[in-house]
């Protein structure tokens, strides 16, 4: 797989690259992103397929929450191109638009709408209207009621419905967010950190929660936890200093000079 | 609760009425003093127990007009998080919209008798009357630019403030600097507002002098009418699904952002319908008090409005009318009893409510305080009984 992007990659060739494009669902490619003259993201490329559970670690500072930016349209790039769908372009497209695409984003630290309850969270990450006039018109239909009904037995929230979301632990704030994203139905869910300061439990019920998702939908999950990252068992991208390092299941990845010096060195 | 959902789905506008049952005690005030204090002003004798003087009656009419204005930042502070220090820029054109109509009615009554001109600019040698007073002889198209003006004023500025993201203590700042830009142009005089003076002297109401206990009475009715109305229409935006988006816009805009709603535009629709209420407030305070200048532009003014929201409680509506009565209350009480105190009394009440009040008088109400919203006196009684425990 890692040789097959490398090909990708290095291919001069038009064709090639078309072709290696009409295959991803994410395509970024040679992104370079400066604040203030510190390069957070420096010529980053990386493919990820229709439904691929993707892992992206790397050391603090590696860029990861900055790619997270890029790709979901808060920061746009210096250089470089990022596809969804191999012919969107999503640097010319602001949050809201990249969210009706189908791309959905779950913040590092747990964000849900507080004095809302479970049920209302879901509502309103529910697909569909997003005008101001159909959402002050709107009532809920049927087809809402069971969609909510089937993501709050997907999160394990089904018991919390009317519970305010303010008041669930943080664990459950993590999944209710997952929750909202799966609402949305959309084809590429980016996931930030989704294990941080969750319990050993909570952690393997997260793994298990991801794998099942991502046989919907295409998952790129940013996880410092290396436990969790072997439970999620898939394809790891390292980053560091703002490019790819190495890219690989997570035992080959383990074993490169490179990334035992970059996370041991430190 | 899904009892509740499937009762509302059928009568929508019934159901959450009766479900909210602070907006139903204040319709029922609202209907009440609509009906008995014009009748007890105008069929009871004045030496009866239960007549109601007409200064009172105008009085808790300008109570009414505040209220509504506190109503509308209400909506957009407690309910999306923008807080306007400037929304007495929007009471004050709503106000001065009305002030152009009843001016233009003075006619030749002025001090100079000209029939078209008001006095101030035939004091200023003026002419002829500015493009912009044209219509405003008419009482229907004052009131569509006494919503409309504030409005569009609203509108033109949230939308540059929101698309550019501007938001917290900075929008709040823009705010108090634009109804400071406005108060200083109202006072030029070649601004064709009357400056310094405002607009004042007025004669009647479409026929109706405004004097008599009959048109007083009249405003007082059509105060109650308007802020019922407004608070049914505010109620109806909270309890829709676009208020839940406000909601969420306040908690927690990023995600709202990227859950792919366009969270400027919900700001400019809720921006704009509070700046259009702000603006029938003004409108049907003008006539009340008999005057409008740009006095109503101040800052302080402005700020004074998100005080009474905070002592009446934030994200209510119904707690936003209290708190503009009580403090309104307070400050025609003080400024009679001891006017140099007014303002310390002021700063004091807006410190205690932030201190010991963080949900307002209608949060300290047990009756209010749902699941979520805890209020002062169980907070109060919990710590008690855990004393007494450790005791």
């Amino acid at each position: 797989m890692s040789e097959a992007a490398a090909i990708q990659k290095n291919a001069s060739d038009e064709e090639q690259v078309k072709s290696a494009q009409s295959e991803t669902i994410l395509y970024v490619d040679g992104v370079s992103v400066t604040f203030d003259g510190f390069r957070a993201l420096n010529n980053l490329s990386f493919y990820v397929e229709p439904g691929e559970l993707r892992a992206i670690i790397g050391p603090n500072g590696a860029g990861k929450t900055t790619m997270m930016d890029i790709i979901t349209g808060k920061t746009r790039p210096d250089t470089g191109d990022v596809l969804f769908k191999s012919e969107i372009d999503l640097t010319k497209l602001d949050e809201a638009e990249i969210a009706n695409l189908g791309i959905g984003r779950k913040f590092q630290k747990p964000t849900v709408f507080e004095s809302h309850t479970v049920f209302d969270n879901l509502l309103l990450a529910c697909s569909g209207g997003r005008g101001v006039f159909q959402a002050l018109f709107h009532r809920l239909s049927d087809a809402e009621k069971i969609k909510i009904e089937k993501t709050l037995v997907t999160i394990m929230l089904e018991d919390k419905r009317d519970e305010m979301a303010a008041n669930l632990s943080h664990g459950q704030k993590q999944w209710l967010e997952i929750g909202m994203l799966l609402m949305q139905e959309p084809e590429l869910l980016l996931v930030d950190e989704p294990v941080a300061g969750m319990t050993d439990s909570e952690t393997e019920e997260t793994a298990k929660l991801l794998r099942s998702i991502s046989k919907e939908y295409s998952v790129v999950v940013v996880e410092h936890d290396m436990e969790f990252v072997r439970d999620l068992d898939c394809k790891v991208t390292v980053l560091h200093e703002g490019s790819v390092l190495a890219e690989g299941r997570l035992d080959h990845v383990q074993k490169d000079p490179r990334v035992i010096e970059v996370y041991l060195g430190r | 609760m899904t009892d509740y959902r499937q009762k509302y789905q059928m009568t929508p506008v019934i159901g959450w009425l009766l479900k909210d049952r602070g907006g139903m005690i204040l319709l029922g005030i609202l209907i009440a003093a609509a009906i008995l204090v014009p009748a007890s002003n105008l069929l009871l004798p004045e030496s009866s127990a239960f007549h109601v003087p007409t200064w009172m009656v105008s009085l808790l009419g300008k109570y009414l007009c505040y209220a509504l204005l506190a109503l509308s930042v209400d909506l957009i502070w407690g309910f999306c998080g923008i807080l306007s220090l400037g929304h007495g820029a929007f009471f004050a054109l709503g106000g001065y919209a009305m002030g152009m109509y009843l001016m233009r009615q003075i006619g030749d009554r002025g001090v100079y008798g000209d029939p078209i001109l008001p006095d101030f600019m035939v004091f200023l040698n003026w002419q002829e009357l500015p493009w912009y007073w044209h219509g405003f002889d008419m009482f229907w198209f004052a009131i569509v630019m006494a919503m409309f003006v504030p409005g569009l004023l609203a509108f033109v500025f949230g939308f540059l403030a929101f698309r550019s993201r501007v938001t917290g203590v900075y929008l709040s700042i823009i705010t108090q600097a634009m109804t400071y830009a406005l108060l200083l142009a109202f006072f030029r005089n070649d601004m064709g507002f009357g400056g310094n003076n405002g607009l004042t002297d007025f004669k009647d109401l479409l026929g109706y002098s405004l004097q008599s206990d009959g048109t007083r009475a009249g405003l007082f009715v059509a105060s109650c009418v308007f802020l019922g109305i407004c608070y049914t229409v505010a109620r109806g935006i909270t309890q829709s699904r676009l208020g839940k988006v406000l909601i969420a816009i306040r908690d927690a805009e990023s995600r709202v952002r990227f859950t792919g709603y366009r969270v400027e535009y919900y700001k400019l629709f809720v921006f704009t319908v509070s700046a259009v209420m702000a603006g029938i407030a003004g409108a049907l305070y003008v006539p009340q008090v008999g005057i409008i200048n740009p006095g109503e532009f101040a800052p302080a003014l402005s700020i004074e409005i998100v005080i009474w929201v905070a002592v009446g409680g934030r994200g209510t509506l119904y707690g936003a009318v209290l708190g503009a009565f009580i403090v309104n209350y307070a400050k025609t009480f003080f400024t009679g009893a001891m006017p140099d105190f007014w303002l310390f009394f002021l700063g004091g009440l807006f410190i205690a409510v932030t201190l010991f009040l963080p949900k307002g008088v209608i949060g300290a109400v047990p009756a209010f305080g749902s699941a979520d919203r805890q209020s002062l006196f169980t907070t109060w009684r919990k710590r008690r009984a855990n004393e007494g425990g450790k005791a």
